[in-house]
């Protein structure tokens, strides 16, 4: 028995299956739109009740896009695709390769388009006039010797029957790298202060830690806000790499829609979080001497060498996440009165002391939220959807049409019966009309009489 | 004269354009063919400038982006697509019945983007996460498809409406509308047009997700919503091109998808809003 024949093949080639397989597809995919996904168990049962959670729990709702049967479906509709290919190709493929030039004339004659001429005059030369209109009209034309007189063949776009191929393989291809990125890859998350460093993130959903391979560091986050105040513009974090000690990513900026990639791991600016403290910047303007701090907030600091005490004792927040908008400093040399001020985050003040003018630099110390995804499989997926709209471009507007004359020499009279036959993939209506101009063109020209 | 203005005169003119298409229909009335073309040329024009201002306004309002960021813009660009998408079609099938099954979907965005108080008409800053190139193209990609969806739905209405009577007089109403053959050729043609823009919306948005988050797919709602449309298309192009469907049931299977891609777009935000999907207003 040969496979073809086979009933289950035959269901699994059928594009009844398919048409099953996608509805049922749209219809289950609608569940996990009304039932929201991953939630702990406790908030099912609170808003659908104890027994109704019992059941979700058992068919995966709560998951329904991971569940063994949701799978399932796309495993079904997987193979459903490669059988039916695996029927069908060869005999497209047969079409896309053929030697038309083969073709037996009786068929010629049931071709869906056609028109007959006569003209007297040898065949070889009639060939040749005809293989001059056909170029005329962009049809390059090969011919051939039958019995009964020469063949001309000419086509067009052969290879587009195989756009419906390209689709249906690059969603297998979308499919292999969605495997490949969930089996090797990972999505994970850290929240880093600014200069900090870590060489660990943790998984999403399980916290997992996850050993990067290298440090990764944060030098500076920042959030600008539009006019108004409250529209965030723009999260910037300045993202360093570490390897084995040595640097080998300096301070590259990170925006949301602009990520960093090392290693095949890719760093995403994602959230943030302001934290308890200063990065404090103070510069004695005499002297040319600088010092970074990075303070806790309410605490007295001391720059030894500067001969400075200093700390933040008040601040004013703006959100509830605790952005800071203004600061109150304590400020002393040690000499006479010390300097009581606010400032605005962000932002450099001059003190003047007895000794020597300062400059105070100070923001919010904030801790920059990175989403983290290792994905091995993400350029298999966007290779698959490329393929997709080429092939479905190729699909829907390319057609594979062909054009045969067949040049016939009558037994009694010293004449040529002259057949203009083509045949399209689709698009008839397209085609009708080429097909008019080039026999319009054969009528015009004096050699050809309309039959 | 400002983006509002323009936009605002938008809609009445698409109101009028769907009026005239209508009463050709209806009464007949011929003498008024050019005249609908012109008005509804001319309402797509000034949608456009309408959409060129905004662009501008933004500038001027130190904010700079393409206005197809929210709900509102999204729906003046979607009644722009269909006007644009519909003249498409008139000038190539030369027939302006068509007109009164299309246009009024191009009045009921505008309509429903200028009166609804959902949403906010006023130009707003933009999130970081709405900042990429990749949205505009997705934006873009998605309304093309959704537009070459609707004009399908409402030529599968007509051809519903015609075939209820497929012996009606010559001189009555429904004779005025094209072949049953022709119109079943318009909305596959459509659809497939439709599926390939929708295609690439899918993708883009998956792009762009990508590249803000990390994660090119995460069944979220409106992922979800998209890709079953997707599913129903896709169905309805292989029951056509493999079982040799037509007519009546490709016609619903226009209007059904249709109603998904509504779904998808204002359902999710509003139905589904409760739970948790992004792009709201
Ligand atoms: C959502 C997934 C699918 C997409 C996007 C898709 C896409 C396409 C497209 C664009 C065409 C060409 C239709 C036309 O020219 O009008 C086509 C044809 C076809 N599809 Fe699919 N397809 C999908 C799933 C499947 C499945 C699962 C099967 C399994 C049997 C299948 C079987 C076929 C067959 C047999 C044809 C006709 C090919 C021919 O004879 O030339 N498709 N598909």
């Amino acid at each position: 028995m040969k496979k073809t024949d086979n009933m289950v093949w035959r269901s699994f080639a059928s594009v009844r299956l398919a048409l099953f397989t996608l509805l049922i597809l749209a219809t289950t995919s609608i569940i996990g739109t009304l039932i929201p996904q991953k939630n702990p168990p406790e908030f099912y049962i609170e808003n659908f009740g104890q027994r109704t959670a019992q059941f979700f729990q058992m068919l995966d709702v709560p998951d329904m896009y991971n569940s063994w049967w949701f799978i399932t479906l796309l495993l079904l509709f997987s193979i459903n695709l490669i059988v039916c290919t695996i029927d069908r190709l060869p005999n497209v493929w047969q079409m896309v390769v053929m030697n038309n030039l083969d073709t037996d004339p009786e068929r010629l004659e049931k071709m869906p388009h056609r028109q007959v001429f006569h003209a007297r005059g040898d065949a070889a030369a009639l060939a040749d006039t005809a293989a001059t209109l056909l170029a005329r009209n962009g049809w390059k034309a090969q011919t051939a010797n039958k019995p009964g007189g020469p063949l001309l063949f000419s086509q067009k776009n052969a290879w587009s029957r195989l756009g419906v191929y390209a689709v249906h393989l690059s969603i297998l291809v979308i499919f292999a790298g969605a495997i490949v990125g969930s089996t090797l890859g990972f999505k994970a998350g850290i929240m880093l202060p600014e200069g900090r460093e870590t060489d660990t993130v943790y998984e999403t959903g399980t916290g997992k830690p996850l050993p990067l391979g290298f440090t990764l560091r944060c030098d500076n986050f920042n959030v600008s806000f539009y006019a108004d105040g409250a529209t965030p513009k723009e999260f910037r974090s300045d993202l360093s790499v570490l390897e084995n000690g040595k640097v080998t990513i300096d301070k590259r900026p990170i925006i949301v829609n602009d990520p960093l990639n090392y290693k095949g791991i890719t760093f995403y600016q994602s959230s943030y979080e302001p934290m308890q403290g200063f990065n404090v910047v103070i510069t004695n303007k005499t002297t040319k001497t600088r010092q970074t701090f990075q303070i806790p907030f309410g605490q007295k600091i001391s720059w030894t060498e500067g001969g400075i005490d200093f700390g933040v004792i008040n601040q004013e927040v703006r959100s509830r996440m605790g952005d800071v908008n203004r600061l109150k400093v304590w400020f002393f040399d040690g000499q006479g009165e010390p300097s009581i001020f606010w400032m605005d985050n962000n932002a450099t003040q001059t003190v003047s002391r007895p000794t020597a003018a300062y400059e105070f630099e100070a923001s919010q110390v904030y801790a920059t939220g990175l989403q983290v995804a290792k994905d091995p499989g993400v350029w298999t997926v966007y290779a698959g959807c490329l393929l997709m709209l080429i092939g479905l471009y190729v699909a829907f507007f390319l057609s594979h049409r062909r054009i045969w004359v067949y040049i016939a020499r009558e037994e009694a009279a010293d004449r040529c019966r002259i057949l203009v036959c083509g045949a399209t993939s689709k698009n008839k209506i397209a085609f009708e009309k080429e097909f008019t101009a080039l026999v319009d063109s054969f009528t015009h020209d004096s050699t050809f009489q309309n039959a | 004269m400002n983006s509002s203005q323009l936009l605002g005169i938008t809609t009445f003119a698409y109101l009028f354009s769907a009026m005239l298409y209508i009463a050709i229909f209806v009464f007949r009335a011929k003498k008024l063919g050019l005249f609908a073309t012109l008005v509804t040329v001319a309402a797509f024009l000034i949608n456009t400038a309408g959409i060129g201002l905004r662009w501008q306004e933004s500038y001027q309002a130190g904010i700079g982006y393409a206005p197809l960021s929210n709900m509102y813009e999204s729906l003046v660009f979607f009644a722009w697509a269909i006007a644009i998408f519909y003249l498409g079609l008139e000038w190539k099938h030369k027939n302006r019945v068509l007109g009164a099954f299309s246009m009024p979907f191009a009045f009921l965005s505008m309509a429903y983007a200028s009166f609804s108080p959902k949403f906010g008409k006023e130009i707003k800053p933009l999130i970081p996460a709405l900042q990429s190139n990749w949205l505009i193209a997705h934006v873009i990609t998605c309304f093309v498809g959704y537009a070459a969806f609707a004009v399908a739905c409402g030529m599968g209405i007509m051809y519903l409406i015609k075939d209820r009577k497929t012996n009606a007089a010559p001189e009555s109403l429904l004779a005025s509308l094209p072949e049953l053959k022709v119109i079943d050729d318009i909305i596959h043609k459509t659809l497939v047009f439709g599926f390939l823009w929708l295609s690439a919306g899918i993708i883009t948005g998956a792009v762009w997700a990508n590249s803000a988050w990390g994660t090119y797919w995460s069944w979220d709602p409106k992922e979800t919503w998209s890709l079953i449309t997707w599913f129903v298309y896709a169905a309805t192009l292989h029951a056509r091109f493999t079982r040799g469907w037509g007519g009546r049931r490709i016609a619903w299977l226009a209007v059904l998808g249709f109603i998904s891609v509504i779904f998808t777009y204002y359902g999710v935000n509003f139905l589904l809003s409760g739970l948790h999907s992004y792009g709201g207003n």
